[in-house]
């Protein structure tokens, strides 16, 4: 931690935690899924839950899933370009479990696929996305992170990291389910690769999603 | 990081404090100090043009407790302050309304407490026609406090009360506006600890949670406090108690604090029974 994690960043207010940090697990979504949805559920928990409306996190939420940066003055009109955008929009007030506090779960659809991101806002404008379409994970939203749903076979890893020319931050791999034989490896990054492309053509990966990071 | 270790190495060399932080950052962040000043100098940026912008403005902010203030004060003579403390008063209020109803501003050291530095940089740039290279220098050193204070103790109400917020950003504008005039950071670290001395133990209470009532005010007075201490310290009143030691204290009793009297908006002002009806109004008028 250094000068210009304590002072900055430029945000809208009016906290860090409820505007700030829920902006960044929306845009994260918006990321994942490479743009707008043309609808989105938000599953508000805990304090999440109470104090959404007040603290202005409802319009957080739906400035991030619009792309939107936690600088635009626009945030503070994102119901007005919700509507300009014909993206339809849910606040569902939900008990997730055992979970932080202020955690949302974001169910985006576009064009009939659907995908779930779930996030919490840890405080100080800091994030952990905490589950991607239902698995587990611990990520800060800081590094590039690439996301592979990928074949439960002897050797996947080994062939995905032989594509990967950049250097690996932190990596994830969970068997997410034993009868389709499926997994999913998440890796952070300290660059983007520039042969993304090539992950396609690996037998074992089933699809990927690319998440770049904001700094 | 310490204060002491900073000044320690200012005493012993000939260097101006400012370079002395950034060549600390760079030791510890690995980022280049001219990289550093450029960030922060983008920061000092959004702070001007926003309290420009913002000056005595009406604000529609979320829940409608506050944001006709700045203008109350703007139409009004002042009868006690000086010029300098007006402008940083109006200042202070307008981007802490500008903050309450999800306008920019930069987090210093959180969005709660967003007025106060704003309040001291811009007044100098309007009453004492500063630079703005001038500007960034003394913003770096609000920086290193805000910085020492995050490390040895804890900048957020949650976890320390207001004084960690509003306490942190008046130490910060204190040494920033001491730095200005003086150049001396053994007298930025007397400001410093003098304006966290000030608003040692104050509880974070916000009604209802949300932040305005009492947070915005709370913007207005910490710069007021943060004049006077800067002021004090020019004079060459000293803080018997080191910073590095007052930071310690303020983490301290940020730990006895009760938590109805740490953003939870269950205690201090937030538990009145005026406070409560406002919140059930505010809850009614939502659905």
């Amino acid at each position: 931690m250094g000068m210009l994690d304590v002072v900055g960043p430029v945000m809208v207010g009016p906290s860090s935690s409820h505007t700030l940090g829920a902006l960044k697990i929306a845009r994260f979504a918006y990321k994942l899924i490479e743009g707008i949805p043309d609808e989105v559920e938000f599953y508000l928990h805990g304090s999440f839950a109470k104090t959404y409306l007040g603290h202005g996190t409802d319009r957080a939420l739906i400035a991030g899933v619009l792309g939107l940066r936690e600088y635009d003055y626009d945030i503070k009109n994102a119901y007005e370009l919700a509507k300009k955008n014909n993206l339809k929009y849910t606040f569902i007030k939900s008990d997730l479990g055992d979970v932080h506090p202020n955690t949302v779960l974001i169910r985006l659809k576009k064009e009939d696929k659907i995908n779930e991101i779930q996030g919490a806002s840890i405080g100080g404008g800091a994030i952990k996305i905490t589950k991607i379409n239902g698995v587990d994970c611990d990520l800060s939203g800081d590094y590039n992170t690439l996301i592979i749903v990928n074949k439960d076979i002897k050797g996947a890893l080994e062939n995905i990291l032989s594509i990967i020319h950049v250097n690996v931050a932190n990596l994830y791999l969970k068997r997410t389910n034993i009868l389709e034989g499926r997994a999913l490896t998440i890796l952070e990054l300290d660059e983007k690769p520039s042969n993304l492309n090539e992950l396609e053509k690996l037998e074992c990966v089933i699809k990927y999603f690319y998440v770049g990071s904001d700094n | 990081m310490t204060f002491k270790h900073l000044l320690d190495m200012w005493k012993e060399t000939n260097i101006p404090f400012e370079e002395i932080i950034l060549t600390e950052e760079m030791v510890e962040t690995g980022m280049d100090p001219t990289i550093i000043r450029n960030n922060m100098k983008k920061l000092v940026e959004v702070m001007l043009t926003e309290a420009e912008k913002n000056y005595g403005k009406k604000h529609d902010s979320l829940t409608g407790l506050t944001g006709n203030n700045a203008p109350k004060l703007l139409n009004h003579s002042p009868k006690l302050l000086s010029e300098f403390n007006y402008v940083a008063t109006v200042t202070a209020i307008s981007t802490a309304e500008n903050n309450a109803a999800m306008g920019r501003i930069v987090a210093c050291p959180t969005a709660g407490a967003c007025g106060v530095v704003p309040a001291i940089l811009y007044a100098l740039k309007t009453i004492h026609n500063a630079s703005f290279n001038d500007l960034v220098s003394s913003f770096i050193i609000a920086g290193a406090i805000g910085n020492i204070v995050a490390k040895k103790a804890t900048i957020s109400g949650a976890a320390g009360g207001c004084q960690a917020e509003i306490g942190t950003a008046a130490a910060m504008a204190s040494a920033a506006l001491t730095y200005y005039f003086s150049k001396d950071a053994e007298k930025c670290g007397h400001a410093a600890s003098l304006a966290l001395k000030s608003l040692m133990g104050l509880v974070c209470d916000p009604v209802g949670g949300f932040v305005e009532v009492p947070c915005v005010k709370r913007n207005a007075s910490a710069a007021n406090v943060a004049i006077t201490t800067a002021e004090m310290a020019l004079a060459g009143i000293e803080s018997v108690i080191p910073f590095d030691e007052v930071v310690d204290a303020m983490y301290r009793v940020g730990k006895m604090m009760h938590e109805d009297l740490r953003e939870t908006g269950n205690g201090g002002i937030a538990a009145t029974p005026t406070a409560k009806k406002l919140v059930e109004d505010i809850r009614k008028s939502w659905k």
